[in-house]
């Protein structure tokens, strides 16, 4: 049966239940800490990789910023052949984090979603169909006008999901700001 | 033939889901595809047999009046290390269930097994006991994803084989609760014919 | 304005019952009478304003300035079952008359998952109510918070207004009790789905 229930012996219990579960987590914690922090690594480095031409140095050891943008630079022999640039847009259901790349003209290399949570079959495209249907690969924003239809520009939203076409290309925008005025500064 | 019971009770008559009812928030918000709900009855599975065993082993020397917030604390200690593990191993699976990886302290299931079962039998048999629960959760997480992917996006664990959109009214929202009222109808109808 | 877009957000688009998935067991459990899902919502939406903000004091006054963001889980709901405990002594004593009406629920918020789900929601997402993506502050949090829990309100207000009518009816016998309620949910989160985009 249970032990008999006193003031003293309740708040005992309670302390020493709370303080071997803590113990126990920070235990967890220190050895999941490193596994953990190479995950989200190999997430940045898979999303960098897949916007930006081959290069033969590690974008993410030569990360700055650029106007509180997260920049990655691809350099292949020394020179720069592209950046990868993170940036937020407002999507549909909430946040989208997303990584442009650039090629050192400013074309679009390629785009990839690093999260979002659009509507499960519509507004997830975005992290497919989306890039696909919108053309913009090769583009350059410089030239032309990459927004949806709807608000002057010449994309094609995808049906039933012309708000998210409209972050992502918001999205994309804004990291051609970004990449404007990082060559601006050199 | 007793531990066996013990899971089989778990899976079917104290089904979780379809007989109790409990822990209605996971099972409708990560059913989106049927490795979902089973990553998520797994996640389910992790935690109940750990916080099984370690409540009926300290049962005895916890103050009747703070059972409960001891064995919230409990669990929530075990909901974390998964918490770490899942981020740390398997990522991807962590960001699809998102908010419903903490939220498995306060799954009824838990708790109420510790309450019900947990506190008061050996620690071998609460294992067992967790293990059945757990797989009922599972299987019927998994059921339940399973019908809402071939529905809504025409693939079966992911594996597309229907062209198509799909009637995505089934992935979003209300395909979930009506989706889950069919089958606890249909596991009523199978479970009163064999009784 | 912003304050609006959250209300309206928080309270029809992303309804935490209908369209999060949150609080569905108490939404399931005390939804056959108007009168006591009333009850249910007001000790609700009570608990999770107070838990959301002493969470949110907790976790950028306490955990991450320590390092300790992974005590987050354990942190939270330790405090929302004092809050709980807390209220209940306080109501008790303070207003009796109160204590009458939602004391029998309180107990059951400790694992009311939409209690928990907000205050974790509020520190570790972004929201992007109108504007760039960003992390709430404390009074856009407790907006939010107080916003949802009316969205919880209304979601088993309506719930219950219907079940009550369900129960004058002749439903197939397989259907009777939870199967029969989770397709009127069902079609409420379909009618709900309609408010989608309007923020």
């Amino acid at each position: 049966m249970a032990k008999e229930s006193s003031f003293k012996s309740m708040v005992i219990t309670l302390s020493v239940i709370c303080l071997v579960c803590s113990a126990l987590l920070g235990v967890v914690y220190s050895v999941t800490k490193a596994p953990i922090e190479a995950a989200e690594l190999a997430k940045i480095n898979n999303a960098i990789k897949a916007v930006v031409p081959e290069c033969d140095n590690n974008p993410s050891e030569e990360v700055f910023e650029v106007d509180g943008s997260v920049v990655y630079p691809a350099k292949m022999n020394g020179t720069i052949v592209g950046y990868a640039i993170k940036v937020k847009a407002s999507g549909f259901g909430g946040p989208i984090q997303m990584m442009v790349g650039f090629n050192a003209d400013g074309t679009i290399y390629n785009t990839s979603v690093i999260s979002h949570s659009e509507t499960p079959g519509l507004g997830a495209q975005i992290s497919d169909e989306i890039p696909t249907r919108t053309q913009i690969v090769g583009k350059n924003p410089a030239s032309s006008k990459l927004s949806v239809t709807k608000d002057g520009g010449e994309i094609d939203a995808i049906t039933a999901s012309t708000i998210t076409s409209r972050a992502f290309l918001k999205g994309v925008d804004a990291a051609y700001k970004v990449f404007v005025e990082l060559q601006k500064q050199q | 033939m007793g531990k066996l019971k013990l899971i089989s009770e778990g899976i079917i008559k104290n089904n979780p889901t379809f007989v109790l009812i409990l822990g209605m928030c996971p099972t409708l918000g990560t059913t989106t595809s049927a490795i979902n709900g089973m990553g998520m009855g797994l996640a389910t599975l992790f935690v109940l047999v750990l916080s099984n065993m370690s409540i009926s082993a300290i049962a005895k020397l916890i103050p009747e009046e703070v059972r409960i917030p001891s064995y919230i604390v409990v669990i929530a200690a075990f909901v974390t290390i998964l918490q770490l593990l899942l981020q740390a191993f398997i990522p991807s699976l962590y960001e699809t269930l998102g908010i419903f990886i903490p939220l498995i302290v306060v799954n009824c299931i838990v708790l109420g097994r510790a309450e019900a079962y947990a506190n008061k039998n050996s620690v071998i048999d609460s294992a067992f006991d967790g293990l059945g629960v757990g797989l009922g959760f599972t299987i019927a997480l998994t059921i339940l994803g399973l019908v809402r992917e071939l529905l809504g996006s025409g693939s079966l664990f992911g594996w597309k084989f229907i062209q198509g959109e799909g009637m995505l009214a089934f992935v979003l929202a209300p395909g979930a609760f009506i989706v889950l009222a069919y089958l606890i109808v249909l596991f009523r109808k199978v479970t009163a014919n064999k009784a | 304005m912003e304050y609006i877009i959250i209300i309206i957000s928080a309270v029809f688009v992303n309804n935490i019952v209908l369209s999060q998935f949150l609080g569905v067991c108490p939404f399931l459990g005390v939804s056959k009478k108007v009168s006591t899902a009333l009850g249910m919502s007001a000790a609700v939406a009570f608990v999770m304003a107070l838990s959301t903000l002493v969470t949110y004091l907790l976790q950028y006054y306490v955990l991450l300035p320590l390092g300790i963001g992974f005590l987050q889980t354990v942190s939270f709901i330790l405090v929302i079952a004092g809050l709980v405990q807390m209220v209940e002594i306080i109501l008790k004593k303070i207003s009796p008359a109160l204590y009458q009406a939602l004391g029998i629920f309180l107990p059951l918020i400790t694992t009311n998952c939409c209690v928990l789900g907000v205050a974790l929601l509020v520190v570790n997402n972004e929201f992007t109510f109108g504007g760039d993506p960003h992390m709430l502050n404390l009074g856009q949090s407790v907006v939010y918070t107080v916003a949802s829990a009316i969205g919880f309100g209304l979601a088993i207000t309506l719930f219950s207004g219907i079940r009550e009518q369900l129960d004058l009816n002749n439903v197939p016998k397989a259907f009777r009790g939870v199967p029969i309620a989770l397709i009127v949910a069902g079609i409420m989160a379909m009618a709900f789905m309609g408010f989608s985009g309007i923020v």
